[in-house]
């Protein structure tokens, strides 16, 4: 009600708000991670939290990931509502234990009488030559156990009100945020408010496609939506899937029923992906929708090397989705309409970086 | 001590003893179809930490959990229950032997991932002291558990906060068959806990007595804002790691070895000292083991008349 009509802010600052607010509206909220309160507060997603709210609701921690996320759960279980955070997804492996055997688990073993309210934010690296153990996208391996769930938000619209989401959610949320879209701006509500987990959102329509995107590889598929519309007239539906577990397999099957073509861009590895699943799951209830075969737009199954000059080709980007949109549509390649629609998509810089202004950190 | 102190800690463990041996001779109907860990012979630990806590403190316990279970008050229908695989079990059947609950008397859950609640216990005792409560948090581990890596996390983070919390390392010499040799250097477990600023001493597991002194310093030191406790009690496991039977036969221990830590018994060592000090009769005995064997039967009864869960159910409560 008191929104400023036209406020935008970023994703990174989006987080920042949402944590904040969800703080000041329940004090059992509390935050954990390495270099929460640091200079550079976890890319300014975790600024002045400490000053703010104090040193017995925001902490830095010792370098021990699974223990402290087994503290994290412990105090979940006594009352407290912990966001725990890791610069790095890759590093939240060390405490796979805690959040596969206990956190996900505690509920259902013990029949309901306790559950793990907790969010755990991580961040997935990219560009800079992060190189192999900086840069995975593991949502995949999250979403495969039962008891969690997993997000993704694109917009710092659905940053915030995800992360708020998932603070007041009674189960634990892991929640996924791609470093590339921290600067990404859009309009943001002062208000409090929640999206809910578990739903897409449709950013871009069309009959003659469905691209169904995870994080950043929605915005290469809005890229590829909006240069196609504009030099070729094809329109394409791209869904930000938003959820990972739950997956909001109805929205795909909708688009899929009117497109009859279906492309999922994920930001994982292509084998064992979510992008598979979507396409399992579409494959068992909607085959006889389905015009073509599905398409995985995914990483490659090798990790990213560190060296620019190799990883350069490395990430699927608006151009992949565009190829495969006329591929599914037996468009031809060879016109100029396709030289116009390549020059819309061109990037403009470097390749790992995500913008011409960035220079990290990463 | 009281009188009636002993005596209670005696009634406390002969029931954890009896209880077991019950449900060893019942193993073999194969109607109890989980894996099962018994503390025949450890009981003293489980019943003397437990006698030094408050009931507003909390315990987690790992999967030889059936004494601290029992120890600090868990409800015993619910978990005989909980073995036969019934609806009335204390997880509804989801969890069986190795993952037992009473959130009525601050029994917080105990799971078989080795080292899996020590960080949780570390968590509680964090939220206590963030909430200003007063509560202690206690968790039980095994010797094998020490070496854990999660383990030194949670006391380097309990240390660094001064949390609340104390450390129960039931050293049995064992994990499953290997011994304790096979897996650490000879140096005192206790004193690594040291080495991380945590307050640590070590004592006879199985005199009960000794136990609870220990403990009641421990918890009265972490109560009061000393930071966390580390006791290292030893212990003998008398019977095979999992299961009903002793295993003598499979030959990695000696035979002077079991009879020696057999001789040792918690419960045989105080109830001498009991009658010698002229505490117990033997009467008094003799109805004890009535009243248990009773509580046993009336128990079994329970479980087997409750109701089996159905297929359908194993798909809830999967969030809250």
């Amino acid at each position: 009600m008191l929104d400023s009509a036209e406020r935008d802010i970023t994703f990174a600052q989006a987080i920042r708000e949402g944590i904040d607010q969800a703080m000041e509206r329940d004090p059992r909220v509390i935050v954990i991670g390495e270099g929460v309160p640091d200079p550079k507060a976890i890319f300014n997603t975790t600024a002045k939290l400490q000053g703010k709210h104090g040193a017995r609701r925001v902490f830095d921690m010792p370098l021990s990931e699974n223990g402290v996320t087994g503290v994290c759960i412990g105090a979940a279980l006594s009352g407290m509502r912990p966001v725990m955070i890791h610069q790095r997804i890759d590093f939240a492996l060390l405490a796979m234990d805690q959040l596969v055997n206990n956190a996900a688990k505690w509920h259902y073993m013990f029949d309901g009488k306790a559950s793990v309210p907790m969010v755990v934010r991580l961040i997935v690296g990219r560009g800079w030559g992060q190189g192999p153990q900086h840069s995975q996208s593991l949502q995949a391996m999250f979403a495969q156990v039962p008891g969690l769930k997993v997000v993704m938000p694109t917009t710092a619209y659905d940053a915030k009100g995800l992360l708020i989401a998932a603070i007041e959610d009674n189960n634990p949320v892991v929640f996924i945020e791609h470093r590339w879209l921290h600067q990404i701006k859009d309009h943001v509500p002062e208000a409090y408010y929640r999206v809910p987990i578990g739903h897409a959102k449709l950013l871009h329509e069309g009959d003659a496609v469905t691209v169904a995107a995870f994080s950043y590889m929605a915005v290469e598929a809005l890229i590829a939506a909006k240069a196609l519309m504009s030099t070729m007239g094809i329109g394409i539906d791209v869904l930000d899937m938003r959820s990972v577990r739950p997956l909001d397999l109805g929205s795909v099957l909708s688009s899929v029923r009117k497109t009859g073509r279906l492309i999922v861009a994920d930001t994982g590895f292509r084998t064992g992906s979510i992008a598979g699943e979507v396409i399992s799951q579409v494959v068992e209830q909607a085959f006889g929708a389905l015009k073509a075969q599905p398409v995985r737009v995914a990483s490659p199954d090798h990790p990213v090397p560190s060296s620019p000059f190799m990883a350069e080709e490395y990430y699927p980007w608006a151009q992949t989705i565009a190829d495969h949109v006329l591929d599914l549509l037996q468009a031809d390649r060879s016109t100029s309409l396709y030289q116009e629609l390549c020059g819309r998509m061109a990037r403009k810089g470097p390749h790992d970086t995500p913008n011409l202004g960035f220079t990290g950190p990463f | 001590m009281k009188k009636t102190d002993q005596t209670a800690l005696f009634r406390s463990m002969l029931r954890v003893r009896r209880i077991e041996e019950a449900l060893a001779d019942r193993y073999a109907e194969q109607e109890m179809r989980c894996p099962m860990h018994l503390c025949i012979g450890q009981e003293a630990i489980a019943v003397g930490v437990c006698a030094a806590l408050s009931s507003h403190d909390v315990v987690f316990g790992n999967h030889r959990a059936h004494g601290h279970y029992l120890a600090r008050g868990g409800n015993l229908n619910a978990m005989i229950a909980e073995l036969y695989g019934r609806v009335t079990g204390c997880c509804g059947g989801r969890g069986g032997s190795m993952h037992l609950i009473d959130l009525g008397v601050g029994f917080m859950g105990a799971t078989p991932i080795v080292g899996g609640t020590v960080p949780l216990a570390v968590g509680s005792a964090w939220a206590a002291a963030l909430m200003g409560e007063p509560r202690v948090s206690v968790v039980f581990f095994g010797d094998g558990c020490f070496e854990e890596g999660v383990v030194h996390e949670s006391l380097n983070f309990a240390a660094l906060h001064k949390l609340p919390v104390v450390f129960v390392c039931e050293n049995n010499e064992f994990s499953v068959y290997t011994r304790l040799t096979e897996r650490q250097p000879d140096r005192p477990i206790y004193r690594v806990a040291e080495a991380h600023g945590v307050a640590a001493c070590a004592g006879d597991g199985n005199d009960v007595e000794a136990v609870l002194s220990i403990a009641q310093a421990a918890v009265a030191k972490a109560r009061q804002g000393e930071g966390p406790q580390f006791i290292e009690l030893k212990t003998y496991r008398w019977r095979e790691h999992c299961g009903p039977s002793f295993d003598d036969d499979l030959n990695y221990r000696s035979k002077p070895e079991i009879e020696s830590g057999l001789k040792d018994c918690p419960i045989a060592k105080l109830l001498t000292r009991l009658k010698h000090g002229n505490v117990i009769a033997s009467s008094e005995v003799s109805r004890f083991e009535a009243e248990i064997r009773e509580e046993i039967k009336e128990a079994f009864q329970f479980a087997l008349a409750s109701a089996t869960p159905s297929p359908k159910a194993a798909e809830e409560r999967l969030y809250a």
